[in-house]
């Protein structure tokens, strides 16, 4: 199955804009990275007094996500072409991935190119890579759906 | 030290976390078809998310070098800067397995958690699984611990 959606190149620079606004507060505000695969996954295995920030950041994501929903539904949508078999494996690759490489897009693609590291470099370019192999595999050998 | 000097990082953080939210979603990386369809190069190939990438590097390179000439952050005692060099299978390796599972899904953690919030069940089951492969890569560090300390001694 293929598909096509339009090509946004304005506003998704707009939405990267504010994303490396909200790095750059991290920083500036907590001197934090805002890798959100660390942030969250610290909630996993709390330290004392290492919780309340990590929970004001996700609980910042969810009120973000209800409210751009609530006045623009179109904004938040589910893939048509994945099953919710498919789903639970993603979510368990991803979890895993992102722990064991200690990043994901946002650490490692945004806060870490950004800084020039080369941990980062090498993550970014290996997910990158993978992702699109995976994708385009998913499409050449099961005609895109999962 | 009295609570009340903890509310600024926590206010902050829900600021900013309040910012990327609405930034991915501005950004159509809660779309998963959209998401799917940059990863998918094959047909019908949409490019538009390396935008994302693109625009968040370009205010966070110039800003992080000037937010780092202060000595210190506005709320806290010190910068924590990742300055870790060294390239090594367990980076390559994670790193491979999340792209694998961010094609599989359509999602990464951050427009997952974000997705959550409308409650739809492809996003919930998302969110759901996603905590416990986290948690599943805790227990194996943690079984493994003792072993690589163990090897390093000897």
């Amino acid at each position: 199955m293929s598909f096509t959606t339009d090509f946004t190149p304005w506003s998704a620079a707009a939405g990267g804009a504010l994303i490396g606004l909200s790095a750059s507060l991290m920083l500036l505000a907590n001197g934090r990275i805002a890798g959100i695969s660390g942030i969250f996954g610290g909630l996993l295995s709390p330290k004392a007094g290492d919780i309340a920030w990590r929970l004001a950041f996700v609980v910042g994501l969810g009120l973000a996500g209800a409210a751009m929903y609530l006045a623009a539904p179109d904004l938040i949508q589910m893939s048509d072409t994945r099953s919710m078999g498919a789903t639970v494996i993603a979510g368990l690759a991803v979890g895993f991935g992102v722990r064991m490489g200690n990043g994901c897009t946002s650490g490692h693609g945004v806060c870490g190119l950004s800084r020039f590291s080369k941990r980062s470099l090498i993550a970014t370019l290996t997910f990158m890579a993978t992702g699109m192999a995976t994708a385009t595999g998913i499409q050449l050998l099961a005609g895109g759906a999962l | 030290m009295s609570t009340n000097a903890n509310w600024k990082p926590v206010a902050s953080a829900l600021a900013a976390g309040l910012l990327f939210g609405v930034g991915l979603t501005i950004s159509g990386m809660t779309r998963a078809d959209k998401v799917i369809n940059f990863l998918d190069l094959k047909d019908a190939w949409d490019p538009s998310l390396a935008f994302v990438m693109g625009g968040a590097i370009v205010v966070h390179l110039i800003l992080f070098r000037l937010i780092l000439r202060r000595e210190s952050p506005l709320f806290g005692a010190s910068f924590g800067i990742p300055t870790r060099t060294d390239i090594d299978m367990r980076l390559v390796g994670g790193s491979a397995l999340f792209g694998i599972g961010w094609a599989i899904g359509g999602f990464c953690p951050g427009p997952g958690l974000v997705s959550a919030a409308s409650l739809a069940p492809q996003a919930l089951v998302f969110v759901a699984s996603l905590t416990a492969g986290m948690l599943a890569f805790q227990i194996v560090e943690r079984g493994l611990a003792p072993k690589a300390k163990l090897a390093e001694e000897t």
